[in-house]
């Protein structure tokens, strides 16, 4: 059984339809890649999978479990039960670009927030958990400082704590390393190799072609809205089949 | 120039009784006025027309008009109907006290409002959407996120409102109660010397000015560290 299913989804801004029936299948520990250039709507596949962006049509499923949805205003999909989106975002913890981490919040704060007032977790527990998360991905030290007072990698690996103190089912990386200095996206590359080899599904939208060779199992290649290419990493990387994979590489392979 | 140290030392007693008056007035008002504020900034912040429409319509309204012609209006102009005087609010709406306070109130609640829903605004998309991710529900996210977020910023337009509060009690003397401004009227106009009065009346708001301001530094440095430079 699939851990996340998602399929034949559609996405338009008004008339300008960015996906045009993207479908992707990730088992218990597979890490897929999803590549592509800017506008190819990778971003915007992962957005629709929790629902940050509202898909025209298509199917969403975690662990066999279909998110009801229903049309909503101008043909949008929403969730016909706000509980369960409730209930399938806090399983599918999501690590965005710039972070986002409640600069209201020192780190640790950050990281038990959403255990504590989502999942109901007691405060004395979440400490622990938190603390544990924030030790794996080296920024202990960090715990009380404030997101405003950090770098970006550590603000980047916070963020990659808050999400595994949800426990969840499936981690989403919106381009995690693509806001961060060259000298310190090696850092957060290497937590979420760890993460990979610990045996953790993930799907990661990602510029970082090592990465996706070295690290994922899938990788997909989008273009203008539709799958070009998928399979094997090392596969697909070495001899592209599509004219527009070849055109991509030769721009960012290296 | 010969100042009457005299008459203001004999008339001590008089103005710190107005400085505990003005002081319950700003307290009461600015209590009253805070808690109608959010439930206000929430609805401002609505996409809904009718939620944002009566909160945009009481801000505009309070905002468009004199804090003085609002008290007026409580005040004198409500006594005017027989309905009211026989009515089982009469004994508050008779009440200068009452109605001070109630004036003040509905005037901060307006502008807090206002500054409420500036900072609810302001506050970083992402932020939103991390919440969102992670399973929150509106109320939640209201809760845990927007507000906290959205009033410690708006903490340093927040403590300019307080300021202006304090100043603005001072049109409660014209309704004949003995705050600082009060004293300051009863003693010029027993002894003739309204330079002396009022310099004294300014010296308190200004120690009241000194105290409040020195209030919210303590409480921008406690809640708005995270926006402080780094120290160290």
């Amino acid at each position: 059984m699939y851990k996340l299913e998602v399929q034949d989804l559609h996405k338009r801004y008004g008339s300008h339809e960015v996906l045009k029936g993207v479908s992707l299948a990730a088992k218990a520990g597979d890490v897929i890649s999803i590549i592509g250039s800017s506008g190819s709507g990778k971003s915007t596949f992962l957005r629709c999978i929790n629902m940050l962006e509202q898909p025209y049509g298509g199917k969403i499923l975690l662990n066999g479990e279909e998110l009801k949805l229903v049309p909503g205003k101008e043909g949008a999909l929403k969730a016909a039960d706000p509980k369960q989106l409730q209930r399938m975002r806090s399983r599918l913890a999501m690590v965005f670009q710039h972070f986002n981490l409640w600069s209201h919040m020192t780190a640790l704060e950050n990281v038990i927030e959403a255990p504590v007032h989502v999942l109901g977790m007691a405060k004395k527990d979440a400490l622990e958990k938190a603390e544990h998360y924030l030790a794996k991905v080296g920024v202990a030290h960090r715990k009380d400082a404030y997101p405003g007072h950090m770098s970006g990698g550590e603000q980047q690996r916070v963020a990659i704590a808050r999400a595994l103190a949800m426990e969840p089912e499936v981690m989403l990386f919106d381009e995690p390393t693509s806001a961060l200095d060259p000298e310190l996206v090696g850092e957060v590359l290497k937590v979420m190799r760890d993460l990979a080899q610990e045996g953790r599904t993930m799907v990661v939208v990602t510029h970082e072609m090592g990465f996706a060779r070295e690290v994922s199992n899938q990788l997909i290649f989008l273009h203008k809205g539709l799958v070009e290419e998928a399979g094997c990493p090392r596969e697909v990387l070495a001899n592209p089949k599509s004219e527009r994979l070849q055109q991509f590489l030769s721009g960012s392979l290296k | 120039m010969i100042f009457d140290y005299n008459v203001i030392w004999e008339n001590l007693p008089l103005y710190l009784g107005g400085v505990l008056v003005t002081l319950k007035l700003l307290a009461i008002s600015l209590a009253l006025g805070l808690l109608a504020a959010i439930p206000l900034a929430l609805m401002r912040v609505s996409r809904q027309p009718a939620v944002n429409l009566p909160a945009w319509l009481y801000t505009y309204v309070i905002r468009g008009t004199p804090m003085l012609v609002q008290l007026f209006l409580i005040y004198y102009g409500l006594a005017q109907f027989p309905a009211i005087r026989d009515s089982v609010l009469w004994p508050y709406l008779s009440n200068a006290t009452f109605c001070a306070c109630l004036a003040f109130a509905v005037n901060t609640s307006a502008y807090t409002a206002e500054i409420l829903a500036g900072s609810l605004k302001a506050t970083p998309h992402g932020e939103i959407e991390a919440a969102k991710a992670m399973g929150m529900s509106r109320g939640k996210l209201y809760r845990r996120i927007l507000l906290p977020s959205a009033l410690r910023r708006a903490l340093p337009q927040y403590s300019n409102e307080v300021i202006m509060m304090l100043h603005t009690t001072s049109l409660a003397s014209i309704v004949t109660l003995i705050d600082i401004t009060g004293a300051a009227r009863t003693v010029s106009s027993q002894y003739y010397l309204p330079f002396e009065a009022y310099i004294t009346a300014g010296a308190f708001y200004l120690c009241l000015t000194f105290v409040l301001v020195r209030l919210f530094k303590r409480a921008e440095r406690r809640w708005l560290a995270y926006l402080a430079p780094r120290k160290a």
